[in-house]
Formats: C-alpha cells, sequence, structure tokens
C-alpha cells in the first residue's frame, strides 16, 4: 500500500518535471542588482523581441549579487549577469569567471563604456554616479546654504549635518573616495577627507541610504547615488540633487555572460539585446547617460548636467587594483576614531 | 535474582541500541549541515581572495587591524548590556505570565511575541521614526543620537526579548508545589521562597537565556547596519569584508572568531545541566500561582509598560506603512500596500514564505525534539551526548551571512552527492531549520530535562518498549514547548533574510527578501506594508497555536492542574 502511494507519487513527480523540461521557452538565469522597479520592464521588453526566452531574475543589491556570484565560482548558477556594477565584473572577470563576447551592438558603444578586449568580457549600459542630496526643508531650519562643491561640503557650517557611505561597505562610497583621489591627487585628497570627517554624522553602509536618509529629513544632506535622488523626489522629498562641481566620480551597469552557462546561444541573444540602442532607451528612462552613442534622456528630476559632471578620465583599472590600499588607509584614519564623539 | 534481571537488561539493551543509532543518525545530519559547511568557512579562512594558500596570514592581518580592538570592544559592550536589559525584562514577564495570578496572562503572553513576528528590518524603520532626528520621542534621548549605541542596544533588547521569554517562561512554568508548601510551612517568606526555591529551580533556563542573547546580539548585523551608525561591531566587520569587499578569507576570520561566544556557551550549558536536577518527579503536584494581590498588581503593571513598548514599536511601522511620504505629507493612504507593483515577484514570493515556514516547523519541530530527546533521555554515552549537544549550540553563533556562504561554499560544489539541493525550497528548509536550531533545542531540552527520569526507569521496568513511552507519557508531557518550537520555526522562517538572501533561486524568492529589496530601492512604507503582511501572517498562525495548544492542554496537561 506504502509502496504503491510511493511509486505513485514519483510518477506524478517526474510527470510533473518532463511537462517543465518540455516547456519550450529557454530559462535563462540572469543575476542582477537593477533596481526592483527596472526589472519588469526590462524583462518585458527582451522577452517581446525574444519570445524564446525566459529571463529568471536573482536581484539583490551590488555587494551581496557579487558577493553570490563569487562564491558560487565553483559550480555557477548564473547563465547572464545583466545590471551589475562595472566594478564588480572586474572582479569576477579578474577571477576568470566570464565569458568573452562581442555583442551585435559593440560598434555603438562609447569607449569608456566596455571592456578593452576586442571579445570584451562586460560591456557598460548606463552610468550611475555620487551626487549631494539636499535637503531644502531642514536645511532652511537650519539656515545652511547649498553646497556645490566637494570644497564646499567640507566646510565648518555644515559640521555634523553630511551622511555618506563607508566606502568599505559600500560600492557607492569607494567610487566617491577613488573620485576625490583621482580629481584631487593623493595627498590633498586624504586631507580633504581628514576635514570633511568632521563633518560627517554618520557613515552608513548602503550607498542609497545616505539619500534616503536626507530625504526623510534625518540629516540635511546625504552623500549618495544621482539616481536615488531623482527618484526619492519624485516621489515627494524636498530635495535638491546636486552633482559637485569639480567633477563626481562614477560607474557602470553592465553586462556579461557567466563563463560555464548551459544556455550560451539564449545569453549571447541577451547579451546582443542589451546593446542595442532599444535596450539604452530603456536605461535611460531612469539614468541620463547611456553607454550606446547618441542615446540622451533625462528623467523627471535627474541633474541636468551629468554627462559634464562625470569625471573624465575614470581609471577603473587603477581604482580596482588600489582598492585595498585605499581602503586600509581609509580605516586607519577614519574607522578607529569614528566613535561617536 | 540473575533469572529476573536478566530480561529487563536485555530489553534495555535492545532499545538502547535503537537509541544509539539515532543519536548516531542525529549527529550525522548535523555534521553534513552544521560541522561540513562550516569546515569550508574554516577551509577559505586561510585562502586569499586569489585562492593562493596563505596559512594564518589572514588571521594576522584581522589581528593587525587598528580598528579591531574597538571592533571587539563593542561587541562585548553591546552584548553585555544588552543581555542584562533583557534577562531581566524578560525573566519578569515570564515570572508574570507563569507565577502570578495576574489577569490578561494569555494576552500578554501572544503581545510578547511581537518582535518575533517581524522582519528585523521593522524595528530599524519604527526606532528611526520615534527617535530619529525627525522623530517625536527623540528628546527622550536627550542630545544623544539614535544612530549609534543606544540604537544597537534599544534595537537588540526588542531582537532578543521573545527568544529569552521562550526559555524562561518554560523553565519557570513547572515547579513542585510540595516544595513551596513546605517552604512556607517552615516560615520562609515570600522573597526567601523566590531566592531559595523558583531561582535555582529555573536556573538552567537562565543560563541558556543569558547566553541566548548574548550570542545573538554578537553575531547579529541587522540592527547594527540599520541603526548602528559608525559604531564598529565584530558583526558589521563581516558584512563590510564580505558585501562590501567580496572579501571571503577576511570575512571568514571574522566568522570564526565569532564562534568563540558558542564555546562559552556550551561550558556554561554543560555546568548548568550539570547542576540541574529534576523538578518534576513521577511524584510531583503541578504548582498553581496563589492570588498575591500586590505581587499581581507590580507584575501587572510592569508586563504593561513591556508590552505597550513592543506593541508601540510595532504600532509605528504600521503607521509608517499607512502614510504617503514620512515626514512630510502625512496623508493617510493604502497605496503601500499595493506593493507587487513595486516588487517584480510580489505575490509569489508571500506564497514562497508561507511553504518554507511551513515546513521548517514540521521538519524543524521533528528533528529538535527527537534529536532533544535522544541527547537527554537516551542511555547513549555522554561523549556522544556532550558532542552533540555542542553541535546543537554552534548554530547560535553562525552569523546568518556566513551560514548562507558555507551553504553555498559545501553545497553548490559540483563534487558535492547532495548537489542537487542547491537552488531548491529544500536548501532554504535546511538553512533555516539549522539557523534557528539552538533555541528550539534549548526549549526542548529545558522541558525534557524537568522529567523525572523515573518515567523511562518504570517504562523499561514494566517492560513498556522505549517509543511507547516517549509518545505515550513523553510527548503529551512536552506538548506546550513542543507547539512553541513548531511556531518558532514558522514566524521565524518568515522573517529569516541573512542566510536566505545568498540561496534563494529565481523560483523561491521569499517574502522577508522582497522587504529587504523593497527597502533597498527607497520603498520605505512599501517594505513596512510587506512587514505588516508577514506580522499579520505570523500573528494569525500564533492564534492558532494558541488555541490548538489550550484545546490539546485540556487533553493532556490537566496533570499539571490540581
Amino acid at each position: 500500500m506504502t509502496v504503491r502511494l510511493v511509486i505513485a507519487a514519483a510518477a506524478s513527480a517526474a510527470a510533473v518535471l518532463a511537462a517543465a523540461s518540455a516547456d519550450a521557452a529557454t530559462k535563462l538565469t540572469v543575476y542582477t542588482a537593477l533596481e526592483p522597479e527596472q526589472l519588469a520592464p526590462y524583462k518585458k521588453a527582451f522577452e517581446a523581441d525574444n519570445p524564446d526566452i525566459t529571463i529568471q531574475w536573482v536581484r539583490d543589491s551590488t555587494g551581496v549579487v557579487t558577493a553570490k556570484l563569487l562564491a558560487e565560482k565553483a559550480n555557477p548558477q548564473a547563465d547572464v549577469v545583466w545590471g551589475l556594477a562595472a566594478s564588480s565584473l572586474m572582479i569576477l572577470d579578474q577571477q576568470g569567471m566570464l565569458d568573452g563576447y562581442a555583442p551585435a551592438g559593440l560598434a555603438g558603444i562609447k569607449p569608456q563604456f566596455r571592456d578593452a578586449k576586442d571579445q570584451p568580457t562586460w560591456v557598460g549600459m548606463d552610468a550611475w554616479m555620487a551626487a549631494l542630496c539636499f535637503n531644502t526643508v531642514e536645511a532652511a531650519k537650519k539656515n545652511l546654504p547649498k553646497p556645490e562643491s566637494w570644497a564646499d561640503l567640507a566646510k565648518p557650517v555644515y559640521k555634523g549635518q553630511v551622511v555618506m557611505p563607508n566606502p568599505a561597505s559600500s560600492g557607492t562610497g569607494f567610487l566617491a573616495v577613488s573620485g576625490w583621489l583621482q580629481i584631487m591627487g593623493e595627498k590633498p585628497a586624504w586631507e580633504y577627507m581628514d576635514t570633511l570627517h568632521d563633518n560627517i554624522a554618520v557613515y552608513t553602509h548602503s550607498g542609497s541610504k545616505p539619500c534616503k536618509m536626507a530625504a526623510a529629513g534625518e540629516y540635511p544632506i546625504g552623500l549618495s547615488i544621482e539616481y536615488t535622488g531623482a527618484q526619492q523626489k519624485t516621489k515627494g522629498a524636498p530635495i535638491d540633487v546636486i552633482l559637485a562641481k569639480e567633477g563626481t566620480g562614477w560607474d557602470m551597469e553592465a553586462t556579461a555572460i557567466v563563463k560555464g552557462t548551459k544556455n550560451p546561444d539564449a545569453a549571447r541573444k541577451l547579451a546582443d539585446w542589451a546593446s542595442t540602442t532599444k535596450a539604452a532607451a530603456l536605461y535611460t528612462q531612469y539614468y541620463a547617460v547611456a553607454a550606446v552613442t547618441g542615446v540622451t534622456n533625462y528623467p523627471a528630476n535627474y541633474p541636468a548636467n551629468a554627462e559634464a559632471a562625470m569625471l573624465k578620465t575614470n581609471d577603473f583599472a587603477w581604482a580596482a587594483s588600489h582598492r585595498d590600499a585605499i581602503l586600509a588607509e581609509w580605516s586607519k584614519r577614519y574607522n578607529a576614531k569614528s566613535e561617536p564623539k | 535474582m540473575t533469572a529476573n534481571a536478566l530480561p529487563l537488561r536485555m530489553k534495555r539493551t535492545g532499545d538502547a541500541l535503537a537509541l544509539d543509532g539515532a543519536l548516531v543518525l542525529l549527529g550525522l545530519f548535523l555534521a553534513v549541515f552544521i560541522v561540513l559547511p562550516l569546515a569550508m568557512v574554516a577551509l577559505y579562512s586561510v585562502y586569499d581572495r586569489n585562492d593562493a594558500f596563505v596559512g594564518l596570514a589572514n588571521y594576522a592581518a584581522f589581528l593587525d587591524t587598528p580598528s579591531l580592538a574597538h571592533s571587539i570592544g563593542n561587541s562585548l559592550t553591546m552584548a553585555l548590556v544588552s543581555t542584562a536589559i533583557t534577562t531581566v525584562l524578560a525573566f519578569t514577564y515570564a515570572f508574570a505570565i507563569t507565577r502570578t495570578a495576574m489577569p490578561g496572562k494569555g494576552v500578554f503572553k501572544a503581545l510578547a511575541q511581537i518582535p518575533i513576528l517581524a522582519p528585523s528590518l521593522l524595528p530599524g524603520i519604527s526606532l528611526v521614526y520615534l527617535f530619529g532626528n525627525q522623530g517625536p520621542l527623540r528628546v527622550l534621548l536627550m542630545g544623544e543620537s539614535i544612530y549609534g549605541p543606544i540604537g544597537i542596544v534599544l534595537g537588540e533588547v526588542f531582537y532578543t526579548f521573545p527568544h529569552a521569554l521562550m526559555i524562561l517562561t518554560v523553565a519557570l512554568s513547572t515547579a513542585d508545589a510540595r516544595l513551596y508548601e513546605a517552604a512556607e510551612s517552615l516560615g520562609a517568606g515570600p522573597l526567601r521562597r523566590f531566592f531559595t526555591i523558583t531561582l535555582p529551580g529555573a536556573r538552567y533556563g537562565l543560563i541558556s537565556a543569558v547566553f541566548v542573547v548574548f550570542t545573538l546580539v554578537i553575531t547579529d548585523f541587522g540592527v547594527p547596519k540599520v541603526v548602528g551608525g559608525q559604531y564598529n561591531v565584530l558583526a558589521t566587520d563581516v558584512y563590510k569584508q564580505v558585501v562590501g569587499q567580496q572579501n571571503f578569507g577576511m570575512g571568514a576570520v571574522v566568522g570564526m572568531v565569532l564562534l568563540l561566544p558558542a564555546v562559552l556557551a556550551f561550558a556554561a550549558d554543560w555546568i548548568g545541566q550539570r547542576k540541574q536536577t529534576a523538578l518534576l518527579s513521577a511524584r510531583s503536584v503541578p504548582y498553581v500561582p496563589p492570588r498575591r494581590p500586590w505581587c499581581d498588581r507590580v507584575m501587572f503593571a510592569l508586563c504593561v509598560v513591556i508590552a505597550a513598548l513592543l506593541v508601540g514599536i510595532l504600532g509605528t511601522a504600521a503607521f509608517a506603512s499607512l502614510i504617503r511620504y514620512w515626514p512630510y505629507d502625512l496623508t493617510p493612504t493604502l497605496a503601500h500596500y499595493a506593493f507587487a507593483e513595486v516588487d517584480e515577484t510580489g505575490w509569489r514570493s508571500y506564497g514562497n514564505s508561507l511553504i518554507l515556514a511551513g515546513l521548517t516547523a514540521v521538519a524543524g519541530t521533528l528533528i529538535v525534539f527527537a534529536g532533544a530527546y535522544l541527547v537527554e533521555r537516551g542511555p547513549a554515552h555522554t561523549g556522544i551526548k556532550a558532542a552533540v549537544r555542542l553541535l546543537a549550540i554552534v548554530p547560535l553563533a553562525v552569523p546568518g551571512m556566513v551560514l548562507g556562504l558555507a551553504y553555498i561554499f559545501f553545497f553548490n560544489h559540483p563534487g558535492n552527492p547532495l548537489n542537487a539541493l542547491y537552488g531548491t525550497m529544500g536548501i532554504l528548509v535546511l538553512a533555516t531549520v539549522v539557523h534557528f536550531y539552538t533555541v528550539s533545542h534549548l526549549t526542548a531540552a529545558t522541558a525534557l530535562k524537568q522529567l523525572d527520569a523515573e518515567f523511562e526507569s518504570v517504562s523499561a521496568s514494566l517492560k513498556v518498549p522505549v517509543w511507547r513511552t516517549f509518545f505515550r507519557v513523553t510527548v503529551p508531557l512536552c506538548l506546550p514547548a513542543i507547539l512553541d518550537i513548531a511556531l518558532y520555526f514558522f514566524v521565524n522562517a518568515m522573517t529569516t533574510v541573512s542566510a536566505v538572501v545568498f540561496l534563494y533561486a529565481p523560483d523561491t524568492k521569499t517574502a522577508s527578501v522582497a522587504v529587504l529589496n523593497m527597502d533597498d530601492a527607497g520603498e520605505i512604507a512599501g517594505a513596512a506594508a510587506m512587514a505588516m503582511m508577514i506580522v499579520i501572517t505570523s500573528a494569525a498562525v500564533r492564534l492558532l497555536h494558541t488555541g490548538l495548544s489550550h484545546g490539546l492542554s485540556q487533553r493532556t496537561q490537566t496533570w499539571r492542574k490540581r
């Protein structure tokens, strides 16, 4: 009786499995750190052009997705990474985890927005950058002038009014720091950070958090991401999104094929599609600066000077190779003495 | 003489063999799902980022970090302060629920579960809304900031309270009335009775509660991440290494260091358990709290204050989910409950959470109670028992993030025969069972320790098979604790994030992960709304549990009354 039941159960389970695998569409497992609101439109647009492929998202914050990909190195689960920081993809590339592939639209990609290899292991989608979220309501209460530059931000008037991400926890924090080091030069940049440190009320672990704190009036100024600023402002937060006039550190979202994917054809189709003008038009619904030449669009409340403000010669290779040393120096200077005073 | 004793001994040997076999199976389970994954973490701690063997270089680098002393000091301070506050509050509360005749005990017991019903993000959101720079209660902090040690302690006390309460309620709910009658007739006053009977009787539970809370605080990174500001603790150091810098070697080192409290806890558990004697012998008379108007009133007032704080924090999150834009637009709205629009998986993730929680409750309760029975009541060699007991304590000291990574390293390895588990609901269930193993095990063990060993020896001499005694006597006697454990697994599986976030696959994303993702995207109100859905679900299950416990205790617990 029991045996028969077990057999029946096993048979029906097998039938279910068979039915599932007979399903025509190829299921593509895509790891991403895209904003949750972007997942549905991106998936819909791609699947409309590729009806034989279904995207299955695994979405989390940049750090968690990168850690998950690295931890799965022995037996990768992802087919494609679509929408992860290029700096993270460079780490995966160093570990030999990405497949080189030149997507159909590669010629249309701006040179700074792709891996330099002939068969690039990653190709950019759009840029995001360090920006200031400035709460006008709280600033008026405290009589704070609007900061226009990094130099302004370090002025004593902002003592204890600024929140920024800890570069040891957050990619955004790190790109701000690496931006300063490149703009100002190493020694002046560290001196700048020494002064700025006095103005920092809290170092957060997440890159978007400082802007959300500024949006909610917890602190008047948050050093964060321009996208989050535009998004919070659209939702009704009384904030201005400011790009510092000296220029600002930036990173990009990018696409890559994971080495060892069991669906290489479908993966390449996604890589091809991700570099099209059509895809870029979709990206610029959320970000102003796309990797594809000639596609620009300023979403609501987006800072107007985004492309101009981006640090011209952002040296990703330098930042990646000096990351450990920079973070060690940062932690030495600001961690041990960053207890509440 | 010999002729008489022989069959009895044989009978016991047969049972003993079966029990030993079961204990070995349990040991194997714990080895595969705790020891081996952790061994992978230990292995990672001696490799660098490029998979080159570096010996103890990571440990040396860790000891060399200038901020290390701060992190250790901060972690210990936070853990000690939170433990002191939580234990006192939880003991008072547990005492009021079990040993007084105050009204509304059922309601208080239910309200105390609030923190456990809510995802860890919820107190973070509430504390900031209440005590943040825009919060109405900010004045209470007298100029101090919520972002730092104060926020951590408040958050940790809220988070650990139900864990301590669960152990202490079980510890205090069983008492032999004969002791109190004897003490009273010998002229011992209430205070003396408290210090000579109540406190020693609950000693094992107290020690367990202290170490559970201490270890939970040391390893929790959820609260310090949200409200800790730049107050560095060891758990956030793991976060920085693993999530911030993808440096698994260094993360593994800190993870290994965090295991130390578990070893301490084991030592304390072992000492405590050596001295614990059975409270409930086969001849016991259950204790029924008498009416003591002054004591009942004071206890009632204390419970009201504690429960009000818990409700206040939950209420703040409910409020956050119902207004348009904190703090600038306080118009009420239900818009945030349409979270399916914000999060792609919407209701599917909620369904996944229900499946995960249901399976975890069933599997977890079976494994934990059978395991605790084997350790506490089985005839096995004390060495094996001690080993299994240590394994049962270890999961508490493993931060969820480390557990999640350990499971990836171990189960995703192509050479692992259990590789097929990876990416399924099964691995989420197993990871969750293991993650919440310790408190459940301690609860089961506490309940079992209070039963007199005579039950087994009488059964044995009556030639009743062990399994019959188990199902006819042990299980019914421990039924309240068993139901508590099932509930504990269910609600924790609904809210858990830290390990699951590394292990979910496209088809198995949970509601708790959706909460995290929404908060991540700046949808704080949406996150609060989804968190409230989790709270409501868990609360409904909690009510079901109350109904079940009540119904069952009519049938199986009447012996506790006179």
